[in-house]
């Protein structure tokens, strides 16, 4: 690890500063993914700025029945909120799935959204890795590549955002409240996270001197009806093979409102539009689930030990409707 | 021997200290001045080091050495592990890392740097800049080695081939038969506590090295080799081992890198290897690729039993990991074809794991069992008894003990085998695909050599010595337990002091031995004091046993008494007090006797178990769950109920994780390991655990001491087969190859 500075911000605007002032410094929160990376030298800051003592923690109603997740609110107390797991059953399933719950108690949600890829090239200083390297190359393109991208991919890179929760909060419309010295503004979650085109060392468009203040969830009154299904290789511990977030309301034989989002196959949480738009209006049958899976995974493309997630995604896609609607008629 | 301690489920005597944080691990054994060492790793697998550029690392803030092939003292090559020397040296491979130019595999340490602190080593570490030369690709398939490879001269101390009648033919003319590859990964070890050592010099020649090992002597003798001392001037440590499971028979390179590290900076190292190097430095469970041919006629009887295959050494050791061993025991057939081949690859040396041979072996034979017994429609149990041997099949001795079928009926009992539909995907749960397999389980009941020296006081306090090893199976619980029983006193009376190398001499702690090897010796000490103490009171007409001889006598209540007259005899303490004595001692090697020397050669000493297990398999995603688990094992006498347990506990969970998680991923350009984390190498995990439900006959082997033999590896073997033949039976989806993860059964 690279001796570094460490500062303890008093504050949003300290904190804010802080960054401004050193354009190497990081932001840390709980810590559970950059400290990782610092002690591999792939993250080599010096300095980290501590805003664990910002007042960003809370999870509070907003008035038009939506919720507001504290940036600094812990996983763990997220998935566990009493109105989180009333309203967002989805969304506590997607964190509870995810690492353990050791890292749970002390990984952020601002920090879930941030946390970098699993790729095994990308943790390895000595491998090419245009993500951390820009323009060395890409070492799992003709590596060991099972869990890598499907959808979204470039040349250039082709490793998944690992996060369970981000699935979720795709499926959920949620949007990323963000403070900077010229004041607040949001962004969409779909907007936050990027594909990795010629600039895969970006992975969100959240400037150096921005600092996420909380996750905001619109009142979404048939989230009640939501699911995560997350296969991966082993049943804890292990990020996703494939996952789908999905949120159904089906009323009189006929889908009423759909959201699905897919993770372990891109860049970012893949928000599945070209299925929803397939099943909205349609009467919820297999065969419906089906097309819609295919018409969603039309673009998808395998290398050599992740093929399989092809297919895998559009059962699991088959899978979690089935399971909604089954559900619904129970 | 009346037995109350032995089989007792007594907890552990080391438990209350390993729960309270005050058993000491090396890696907190207190020693001042320790400076730390980092290993820095090669990145390329074959080539030669042409330069480095160590200026930033020494510059950078606390470096004491940085320390390369260029500047390291020079250090004698050692002899590679051999299992047929008397004392073998725990050596991985003739390689001496850091003494040459030459890289062998991706990983090799190729600098080692020092300094005041861990961060500081590591940093530094990560400054050495490497330049290599590589002249020829490395070989990193297994698959793509086949043509070069070649039949070793021995598999351990076996032969390579076995040949009885004609196999290939009687496999022709057989009724039924099946023929298949299995193929099963490179699996890592990943105990609790990585690898660690911390050396010092006394002087010039004295060396006192703490290491985590699972074989005290073997280490000595590596280093007196490797630095031309005498045995003796060097010391050996390992009180506590958390989790070895063969990893730690052999002393991987950085336990001379940092002895010769600690003469450099004159002052005591440490190097903990960091979770990668467990991948990177330590060796794995071999790759391998393994046909069993299988012939029966119409009753499902064995005509021919063929099995072949290939495994994987590194350029620089030759272990051929011995998978066929299984085939060579357990059933009966006039015809049986065994070979065994071995290629060379780049890769860091191979090893032990828990069930080495076996492990796999029993994966390829037992899942092709129950492919022949679907092809004759017959119960796979049942095909199975129909071919138990008379005697051993290729060695033509008569077993010890054998008692598999009361496993394999034991077994169905419990789980309600019988009432299990044999028909492929017919039971379903939802989306959920549920089958039952069985399979055999089969471990050899070796010996190895250890000496005890037992020392009693007149307060009947009892120390046994041994420079055994305690890596959490239970030793020091189960050889009190047995000192207690052998000397009739409490086993509360009685410590056990291990894990130094002056202490009495003692072999490795591999291969299921211990238990047998140690137990073995205690006996004979605890009956030379006995004898020494009966000669003491003979010579007294005052004393009670002045007419007694030993055979009359038993030992119990701290004291020697007639076994006809429940109140006539006398006190250790009497004894002693009436000598002036305050204390008394004996010291015995094991094996002693001729009589147990000429066993070994007229008996086939084998442990045994039947493995049952239920599945559950999600029939769209293709995931697989373990739901039930019934083993049921012959392993002699159980010392301790509850070690024992937990040993099979632990072993089934490893056969799982070998069976379903566990997969060493090499990236075939140049011997990366990409998956060199606990996060992305998948060991098992309590949730994927279903409950282990596990019982041992426990009935003595008569030709063993104490008819005991070991409870360490028994149970991983026939694990993974079991849950293959499971996996088969929900889905009608025959997996071959390990492990078994949802892709393979989309």
């Amino acid at each position: 690890m690279r001796a570094f500075t460490y500062t303890r911000a008093a504050d949003t605007s300290a904190a804010l500063g802080a960054a401004i002032q050193n354009p190497e410094a990081k932001f840390i929160g709980g810590g559970t993914n950059l400290v990782d990376l610092m002690r591999e030298e792939v993250e080599r800051p010096n300095e980290v700025i501590d805003i664990n003592r910002l007042p960003l923690s809370q999870i509070e109603e907003l008035p038009d029945g939506g919720l507001r997740l504290g940036a600094l609110a812990r996983n763990s107390h997220t998935a566990n909120h009493l109105l989180v797991r009333q309203r967002y059953p989805v969304l506590t399933q997607a964190i509870l799935s995810a690492a353990s719950p050791q890292l749970r108690n002390l990984a952020t949600n601002a920090g879930n959204l941030l946390q970098r890829t699993r790729c095994y090239y990308f943790y390895d200083i000595t491998a090419p890795c245009n993500k951390r390297q820009p323009g060395s190359g890409c070492a799992a393109i003709g590596g060991f590549n099972r869990i890598h991208a499907i959808l979204g991919t470039s040349e250039q890179c082709i490793a998944t955002h690992p996060s369970d929760m981000a699935v979720a909060l795709a499926a959920l419309d949620a949007t990323v409240q963000v403070q900077s010295a010229n004041g607040q503004h949001s962004i969409p979650i779909e907007a936050f996270h990027r594909l990795p085109g010629d600039t895969p060392e970006q992975d969100t468009n959240l400037g150096h001197d921005e600092l996420i203040t909380a996750i905001d969830l619109p009142a979404t009154p048939f989230a009640t009806s939501s699911l995560y299904l997350k296969v991966r290789d082993r049943p804890s511990f292990a990020f996703a093979l494939v996952s789908v977030a999905a949120v159904l309301k089906v009323a009189d034989s006929q889908i009423k409102n759909v959201r699905l989002a897919l993770g372990g196959v891109a860049h970012k949480p893949w928000r599945a539009h070209a299925a929803e738009e397939i099943l909205t209006g349609a009467q919820p049958t297999a065969e419906i689930f089906r097309r819609a899976a295919e018409a969603e995974l039309q673009a998808a493309i395998g290398y050599e030990h992740n093929a399989f997630k092809i297919e895998l995604a559009k059962r699991t896609i088959v899978r979690a409707l089935t399971t909604l609607t089954e559900r619904h008629l129970a | 021997m009346k037995t109350k301690e032995v089989g007792r489920p007594l907890d552990r005597v080391d438990g209350c200290l390993k729960v309270t944080g005050q058993a000491r691990y090396t890696a907190e054994i207190p020693v001042g001045q320790v400076a730390y060492g980092v290993l820095v790793r090669s990145t390329i697998a074959k080539g030669r080091i042409v330069a480095y550029d160590t200026k930033a690392a020494e510059q950078a803030p606390g470096v004491l050495a940085v320390i390369t092939h260029e500047n390291a003292p020079k250090r004698h090559p050692t002899k590679e592990f051999d299992p047929s020397d008397k004392e073998p040296s725990a050596s991985p491979t003739t390689l001496l890392v850091l003494n040459t130019d030459e890289v062998s595999w991706h990983g090799q340490p190729v600098a080692v740097v020092v300094a005041e602190t861990l961060d500081q080593a590591e940093h530094a570490a990560a400054l050495v800049r490497v330049s290599y030369a590589e002249a020829e690709p490395a070989r990193l398939s297994l698959v793509a080695e086949k043509p070069r490879a070649f039949v070793p001269e021995k598999v351990l101390n076996e032969k390579p081939e076995v040949k009885q009648g004609n196999a290939e033919e009687a496999l022709a003319a057989a009724p039924f038969k099946i023929d298949y590859t299995y193929t099963t990964p490179p699996y890592s070890h990943n105990a609790i506590e990585a690898h660690n050592t911390l050396a010092y010099w006394e002087g010039e020649d004295q060396l006192i090295v703490y290491d985590s090992t699972q074989y005290i002597f073997g280490v000595r003798k590596m280093l007196s080799e490797m630095f031309a001392l005498s045995e003796e001037n060097v010391r050996v440590v390992s009180a506590f081992v958390g989790g070895a499971f063969g990893s730690k028979g052999r002393a991987w390179p950085h336990v001379g890198l940092t002895a010769m590290a600690a003469k450099v900076v004159g002052r005591p190292v440490k190097v903990d290897l960091p979770r990668k190097d467990m991948f990177y430095m330590v060796g794995p469970r071999t790759p391998s690729e393994q046909r069993v041919a299988l012939g029966a006629d119409a009753e499902g009887r064995l005509q021919a039993v063929i099995h072949t295959g290939t495994t994987a050494s590194s350029t620089s050791n030759t272990f051929a990991e011995h998978f066929s061993f299984v085939t060579r025991h357990l059933y009966a057939s006039a015809n049986i074809l065994i070979q065994q081949k071995l290629v060379r690859l780049d890769m860091v040396p191979n090893t032990f794991m828990r069930a080495p041979g076996e492990g796999i072996g029993t994966f390829a034979l037992e899942s092709a069992m129950d492919e022949l017994a679907y092809a004759l429609r017959l119960d796979p149990i049942e095909l199975r008894l129909r071919n138990e041997p008379g005697k051993d099949p290729t060695m033509h001795v008569p077993f010890s003990s054998r008692h598999l079928k009361e496993c394999f009926a034991q077994g169905a009992e419990k789980f309600g085998w019988n009432q299990r539909n044999p028909e492929p995907r017919s039971q379903r749960e939802g989306p959920w695909l549920i089958g039952q397999g069985v399979a055999s389980a089969f471990y050899p009941a070796n010996k190895r050599s250890a000496e005890v020296k037992v020392h009693i006081s007149i307060d009947d306090t009892v120390v046994l010595q041994s420079a055994t090893h305690e890596m959490g199976t239970g030793t020091a619980t189960v050889q009190a337990q047995n000192a207690a029983d052998q000397l009739g006193l409490p086993v509360g009376k009685v410590r056990f002091e291990y894990g130094d190398s002056l202490l009495p001499k003692a072999n490795g702690s591999f291969g299921s031995t211990t238990t047998i090897t140690v137990g073995g010796a205690v006996e004979l000490a605890c009956e030379d004091l006995k004898r020494q103490l009966l000669r003491l009171a003979v010579k007294h007409p005052s004393s009670p046993l002045h007419e007694a001889s030993y055979d009359d006598l038993e030992a119990r209540d701290n004291g020697l008494f007639y076994k006809d007259h429940p109140t006539q005899g006398e006190t250790y303490a009497a004894i002693l007090a009436r000598e002036g004595k305050d204390s008394l001692e004996a010291q015995a090697s094991f094996p002693a006797f001729l009589k147990e020397k000429l066993e070994e050669m007229a008996y086939s000493f084998h442990s045994f178990g039947a493995q049952f297990c239920e599945v559950r398999v999600h029939e769209d995603t293709g995931e697989v769950l373990v739901s039930r688990w019934v083993g049921v094992y012959d392993c002699g006498t159980i010392l301790n109920e509850k070690t024992a347990r937990s040993q099979f506990l632990g072993s089934v969970t490893m056969g799982i994780g070998m069976a379903l998680w566990e997969e060493t991923k090499w990236d075939l350009r140049d011997g990366r390991i990409p998956n060199s984390s606990l996060s992305e190498y998948h060991v098992p995990v309590a949730v994927g655990l279903p409950r282990i439900e596990v019982h041992a006959l426990s009935i003595p082997d008569p030709h063993t001491p104490l008819g005991a033999h070991g409870a360490g590896e028994i149970a991983v073997t026939g694990a993974a087969a079991a849950i293959a033949n499971a996996v088969y039976h929900a889905t009608g989806k025959r997996i071959r190859n390990l492990p078994i993860t949802p892709d393979k059964l989309l």
